[in-house]
């Protein structure tokens, strides 16, 4: 047993209040203020890739809350669905305005006015919601259990191996979640076949372009640019040739 | 280690976090710094023997160790340049989204058995996601620079690493299903012992799907023939064609500690982690739980497999970069949709089957070792570990022998 290092009691005694500090609510608000600063900067920010890049701010500090609450797998899904799905937004916010450096976008003073007043009715009502249950209003206390995703992910496949409710048998056959997902599954697959589809074009002059433009570009814009024969134009973007 | 600094040293419990946060994230900012120190020689070294060219022979001496110590210092007294046109604070930012995702993914990397700066349970996940973001400022430096070969490169970027996500995810995906965790300790443990355990050799579908597991992550970390991002034939020098001086090796850190992961990634995935190809620790009677020194003694020599299954990673991909060359966009979407995607899916439904019909190897009796690890929600104090044998029927679904 090595002696006690003078200097930590030190600090926690008295010198600086730092042993008061709870270092979850710390983290908690330190996350909270980036994610909503953040989101404050989204709109008021006027170009369109720092609004991408304050948005992404935001939903990474959401993430940061979820790994902080013991959600390890919402925080990554939160960090793969929307972090990363802000990045394609993002590429397109770049090819849209593409056309002149570093376009800015103002909202006229009315659209302002009734964006305002959306954000803060819904606002209220969430705050209103989220008073409201009693059991929110402290932190839950007592064992947590360790949390992992292999409940869920066996729940997706239909079989249930988490814990019952109260009162309920241990053998009572429970259904899992396996209906939902096969809908969710054929439903995007039926998104990509769609588009797929949607994208291929009536008339191929230079089948390699669009392919290739097809694979980056959303569908409309590809069956657009294929319309009125930019297809390599659209093409060369990417090649770096001079269109 | 939180433990230990309570226990041992007395640190009170605040203190005791904060000191063990600080030596995890120094510990792999350093693995990152040194590491990319360390194979900008190598890299210098490897093309020299491959391509017949001159490497450093004469800074620092033999081998021109201290080549990279001086490309260091010419890289920070380097004048720090902005284009006048460019966007500003998102020129300035975006070298530090590259690093901080190449350094958050770090977090969840194991490198012994327990040496890792956070378990977690969706370690693989987290990884992939985090890799994923490393693009962001790639792409924001390209557009910040207001330079067009900087925007050609950051879109080419975009496109290969949105694609080369879904092909790379199916692969990782198949030894998440056989180890039955996300979490990359436990994938580890599951193989350990002889090399013939490791899930690359588990059987013919896993063995295939490492080679495409090597492709895509050669293609997500950018490195030729997959570097169309910087192509310097064509594009000057890509989406860092403006940057100079520290920002610059900002970018190159972040690329050189991809790498690194992406290979460590490989070898924790496919190729038994920190278990060497002979379970030398076993042998010479070594655990995790015979005497006081014999645990840390295991543990550094994992680390050891571990740190050098990746660089061995890290020398394939020089190995690679100076002997293909570069594909042409249009071939890097090919390998992508038309190869990589449908094989990687083709191998998980095989790796799936076999798994089924076959789950205890070709040869009967030759048990894996590692199957009676399960996870915290079966043994935990939530979990069930004492119910009843016909209840626990249902629940080994995931393994069930024909």
């Amino acid at each position: 047993m090595m002696p006690t290092i003078p200097i930590a009691e030190l600090l926690a005694g008295g010198v600086l209040p730092l042993a008061a500090i709870n270092f979850h609510t710390l983290f908690f608000l330190l996350f909270a203020a980036v994610a909503c600063g953040a989101a404050v900067a989204v709109v008021a920010a006027d170009n369109v890739v720092r609004m991408a890049l304050y948005l992404v701010l935001s939903l990474a500090a959401t993430a940061g809350l979820f790994f902080l609450a013991g959600a390890e797998f919402v925080g990554a899904m939160q960090l793969m669905i929307y972090v990363g799905g802000t990045l394609v937004l993002l590429v397109f916010g770049v090819m849209l305005t593409a056309q002149a450096p570093f376009v800015t976008m103002k909202s006229a003073g009315g659209d302002r006015l009734l964006a305002g007043f959306v954000g803060v009715a819904l606002l209220a009502m969430l705050v209103l919601a989220g008073l409201s249950v009693p059991s929110w209003r402290q932190p839950a206390s007592g064992a947590v259990p360790e949390p992992t995703a292999t409940p869920l992910g066996m729940a997706l496949v239909g079989v249930r191996v988490d814990q019952p409710p109260a009162g309920q048998p241990e053998d009572a056959v429970r259904s899992g979640y396996l209906l939902p997902f096969e809908i969710v599954s054929v439903h995007l697959l039926v998104v990509l076949v769609g588009a797929a589809y949607l994208a291929r074009a009536k008339r191929r002059k230079t089948p390699r372009a669009i392919e290739v433009a097809a694979s980056v570009e959303p569908p409309e814009a590809v069956a657009e640019h294929a319309a009125i024969g930019r297809t390599r134009a659209a093409a060369s973007v990417l090649t770096g040739e001079s269109a | 280690m939180v433990d230990f600094l309570t226990s041992t040293i007395g640190l009170s419990g605040w203190l005791a976090w904060t000191v063990a946060a600080t030596v995890s994230a120094v510990l792999i900012l350093n693995v990152i710094a040194g590491g990319a120190l360390v194979f900008i020689w190598a890299e210098r070294k490897v093309s020299a023997r491959i391509q017949d060219r001159l490497g450093p022979t004469r800074t620092g001496g033999r081998f021109g160790w201290l080549q990279s110590l001086a490309d260091g210092i010419k890289l920070l007294a380097k004048e720090d340049l902005m284009p006048e046109g460019a966007d500003g604070m998102l020129f300035r930012l975006a070298p530090y989204v590259s690093f901080c995702a190449s350094f958050c993914a770090f977090i969840a990397l194991p490198f012994a058995f327990d040496v890792v700066g956070q378990r977690l349970n969706v370690a693989v996940f987290f990884v992939v996601a985090v890799l994923g973001l490393e693009v962001f400022g790639v792409i924001l430096a390209g557009y910040a620079s207001a330079s067009k070969w900087s925007l050609f490169g950051a879109m080419r970027e975009a496109a290969q690493v949105v694609s080369y996500e879904v092909p790379l995810g199916m692969c990782v995906v198949v030894p998440v299903m056989l180890a039955g965790s996300m979490d990359m300790v436990t994938i580890a443990e599951k193989q350990a012992g002889w090399f013939w355990n490791w899930y690359v050799f588990h059987d013919p579908f896993t063995f295939v799907i490492f080679w495409v597991y090597v492709t895509c992550a050669v293609a997500s970390v950018n490195r030729a023939p997959f570097d169309l991002a910087e192509a310097e034939s064509e594009l000057v020098a890509g989406f860092h064609t403006e940057y100079s001086g520290l920002r610059w090796s900002y970018f190159f850190m972040a690329e050189y500690g991809s790498m690194f992961l992406v290979s460590a990634m490989a070898a924790v995935l496919f190729l038994g982690g920190w278990n060497g190809p002979m379970p030398v620790a076993a042998i010479l009677g070594f655990s995790e739980g015979t005497g006081d020194t014999a645990p840390y003694l295991v543990r550094l020599l994992g680390l050891a497999n571990l740190v050098g299954k990746a660089s061995l990673g890290v020398i394939i991909m020089m190995w690679i970069r100076w002997t293909l060359p570069r594909l042409r966009i249009d071939q890097v979407m090919t390998t992508c949709l038309k190869y990589c995607t449908p094989i990687a899916a083709v191998m998980f439904a095989g790796a799936m089957l076999w798994q089924i019909g076959l789950p205890g190897g070709l040869i009967p009796g030759a048990g894996r070792p590692g199957g009676e690890i399960r996870e915290g929600w079966l043994e935990g104090p939530g979990g069930r570990a004492a119910a009843p044998p016909a209840a626990d029927e249902s629940r080994d679904v995931a393994q069930v022998a024909p």
